[in-house]
C-alpha cells in the first residue's frame, strides 16, 4: 500500500476548475517531483493534499485512512507537512519562533529537534532571535523547511523552494534535501527548476492544465518526453 | 499649581479603568480582527453578572467577581465558538453586524431582567479609602487599585502572548490564518480562547466600573467608545499602548474637567481626533499591518 495517494483528484476554485482527475501515488521513503508550467496546477495539487482546499475524502488517501476531506490541522497532526510558496513565515515571529510553531499540532519524537534543524541550516542559529522577516530570502527558506520539518513529518510537501533565490542558496537548500529524505522523509517536491527536480527525485509527474501529461522515472524519460509534456507542443 | 497635578493623577488613575475597558477589544481585534460592537455592553452584563452573584451568594464585589470569572470565561467561549466564529472569515459586515445585533438584544434584556433602574457595586468602607499625598491631593484607593488591575493585566497579557506557546499561536493565527491551519492550529478553537480570555479581562474591567460609578442597562455604547478610543490614541495591536492610550482619554477628560466642568467628556473625545491628526496609527502601532 503506497503511504500517500491521489484518485481522481478533482480541485475548484469557484466556478473555475483547477485540477481534473489527477492520479499519483507516493511510497513511503521516496522522492517525487511535480514538474509543470505555471498555472498548470502544481500547488492546487499540494494545497488539496494537506488539507486548504478540501473535496472528497476518498480523493486523497495517507496511509490507509481517505483524508480528502480533513481540515488542514487534522492533516497536519497525521504527519503531512506543506513549506507553502513564497515561505509565508509569521511576521510578529522570531525565527526560532516559528521554528517552534511548526510543531504546535503535532510534537513527536523523530529524527528532527531544534538543534538538528540548527545542525542542518547553520545559518539560522546565529539569526534565531531575529524578527523573521528581516532574515534574507534563503534563510527564511530555511526555516519555511524548518519550520515543517520539526514536527517529524512523515510527508513533506515543498512548493517552490528555490523560488527566487541564488543558485548557491538553491544548491544548499537541495544538499539540505539529501538529509532530509536520508532520515527517512518521504517528499513531494513542487518545482519549476526542472534540471533541479530531476536531480533529487525518484519519479517524475508533470501536469500540465491541470491534467496530468507523463510519468515516469528520471533515466527512463527523454527530454523531448518531458518538453512535450510540459509546454504541451 | 495643586489643582492640575491632582486633576493629572486623577486623570493617570481614571485611564487605568479606561485601559480595563480597552483591553478587551484590544485582544480581540488583534487576534482575529473584529470589532466587537458589543463590548461595552458585554461590561454591562458583566457588572450586573457580578452584581447578581453578590447577592446570591452575599459577597462583596471582588470575590463575586473571581466567582463569576469562570462563568464569564464559558460565556466567552460559547459566544465565539457557537456565534461569532460562523461570521469571521468572509466578508467584513457580517462580524460587524451580529455584534450591533448582540448590542442590541443584550441591553433589552437586560432593561427586562433588571430595570433602569441605576446600579452600583456597593465594596463597603474601601471605597471612601484614600492615601494623602498632600493635604490638597488624594488617590483614591478603589481607582488605585483598577490602574494596578490594569496595570497587571496588561503585564499578564504581554506575557500570555510573547512568552507561551498559546501566545505563539495566537499571534500566528492573527499573521496568517491559513498558514497557522498548516502548523496544526485549529483556529476556531484559537479564536474562543481568545474571546474567553477578553471576557476574562472585561469581567475584572465590570468589577472597577461598578465601584467607580453608577450603571444601567444603557451605559454600554458610551464604555464602548472610551475603549474604541483608548485602543486607537494607542495603536492597534499593542497591549501597552492601549493603557497609555487609556491613559491619555482620562488625563485629557480630568484636566478638561478642571478648566470646565462642562468640558470633560469633551475634552476626552478632542484628544482623540488630535491623535488621529497628528499620528493616524496611533501613538504605538504594531511594527507589521
Amino acid at each position: 500500500m503506497p503511504l500517500l495517494e491521489t484518485r481522481a483528484l478533482a480541485a475548484f476554485y469557484g466556478d473555475f476548475q483547477a485540477l481534473y482527475g489527477i492520479d499519483t501515488v507516493l511510497e513511503a521513503g521516496e522522492t517525487v517531483a511535480i514538474i509543470g508550467a505555471n498555472g498548470a496546477g502544481k500547488t492546487t495539487y499540494l494545497k488539496s493534499i494537506a488539507g486548504l482546499i478540501r473535496g472528497p475524502a476518498e480523493s486523497v488517501s495517507f496511509d490507509g485512512a481517505p483524508i480528502g476531506a480533513s481540515a488542514a490541522a487534522e492533516v497536519m497532526k497525521r504527519g503531512i507537512a506543506l513549506v507553502p510558496e513564497g515561505r509565508r513565515l509569521f511576521p510578529s515571529l522570531t525565527a526560532e519562533e516559528n521554528l517552534l510553531i511548526g510543531r504546535y499540532g503535532r510534537d513527536v519524537p523523530g529524527p528532527w529537534s531544534l538543534e538538528r534543524i540548527y545542525a542542518l541550516f547553520p545559518p539560522i542559529k546565529g539569526r534565531r532571535n531575529s524578527a523573521s522577516m528581516t532574515l534574507s530570502g534563503g534563510e527564511q527558506q530555511m526555516v519555511a523547511i524548518g519550520r515543517a520539518l520539526i514536527s517529524n513529518p512523515r510527508v513533506l510537501l515543498c512548493d517552490e523552494i528555490s523560488l527566487g533565490l541564488a543558485p548557491i542558496v538553491v544548491r544548499a537548500l537541495y544538499e539540505a534535501l539529501r538529509h532530509i529524505k536520508a532520515a527517512g522523509t518521504s517528499v513531494i517536491l513542487v518545482e519549476q527548476d526542472i534540471v533541479q527536480a530531476i536531480k533529487v527525485s525518484d519519479r517524475i509527474y508533470c501536469f500540465q492544465e491541470g491534467r496530468l501529461s507523463l510519468s515516469g522515472r528520471p533515466g527512463e524519460l527523454s527530454r523531448e518526453q518531458i518538453h512535450l509534456a510540459y509546454f504541451g507542443t | 499649581m495643586t489643582v492640575w497635578a491632582d486633576a493629572l493623577i486623577q486623570g493617570i488613575l481614571l485611564g487605568g479603568l479606561y485601559a480595563l475597558f480597552a483591553a478587551g477589544l484590544s485582544l480581540i481585534f488583534g487576534i482575529m480582527r473584529l470589532v466587537n460592537l458589543a463590548h461595552g455592553d458585554l461590561i454591562i452584563l458583566a457588572a450586573f453578572v457580578i452584581l447578581t452573584v453578590a447577592a446570591w451568594l452575599n459577597l462583596n464585589p471582588f470575590a463575586a467577581t473571581l466567582a463569576a470569572l469562570p462563568i464569564m470565561f464559558i460565556v466567552g467561549f460559547a459566544l465565539q465558538h457557537l456565534l461569532l466564529n460562523r461570521t469571521l472569515g468572509g466578508e467584513l459586515l457580517p462580524p460587524l453586524l451580529v455584534t450591533f445585533g448582540l448590542s442590541i438584544i443584550i441591553e433589552n434584556a437586560l432593561l427586562e431582567l433588571f430595570s433602569a433602574d441605576s446600579r452600583r457595586l456597593l465594596g463597603g468602607s474601601i471605597e471612601t479609602a484614600s492615601i494623602a499625598l498632600s493635604p490638597d491631593v488624594a488617590m483614591g484607593v478603589v481607582p488605585l487599585l483598577t490602574l494596578a488591575s490594569a496595570l497587571v493585566i496588561i503585564l499578564a497579557l504581554n506575557v500570555i502572548f510573547y512568552r507561551t506557546a498559546l501566545g505563539r499561536a495566537f499571534r500566528a493565527t492573527s499573521d496568517d490564518v491559513e498558514i497557522a491551519q498548516l502548523m496544526g492550529i485549529d483556529h476556531p478553537r484559537i479564536f474562543s480562547l481568545a474571546m474567553a480570555l477578553a471576557f476574562v479581562v472585561l469581567t475584572i474591567a465590570a468589577l472597577y466600573l461598578g465601584m467607580h460609578a453608577n450603571f444601567d442597562p444603557t451605559a454600554g455604547p458610551e464604555r464602548l467608545l472610551y475603549a474604541f478610543e483608548a485602543v486607537i490614541v494607542g495603536g492597534l495591536g499593542s497591549f501597552w499602548g492601549t493603557l497609555f492610550g487609556g491613559i491619555i482619554i482620562g488625563v485629557a477628560q480630568t484636566t478638561g474637567a478642571q478648566l470646565n466642568p462642562e468640558w470633560q467628556i469633551l475634552a476626552g473625545h478632542v484628544a482623540f481626533l488630535v491623535v488621529l491628526v497628528v499620528k493616524p496609527r496611533g501613538l504605538f502601532p504594531r511594527a507589521t499591518d
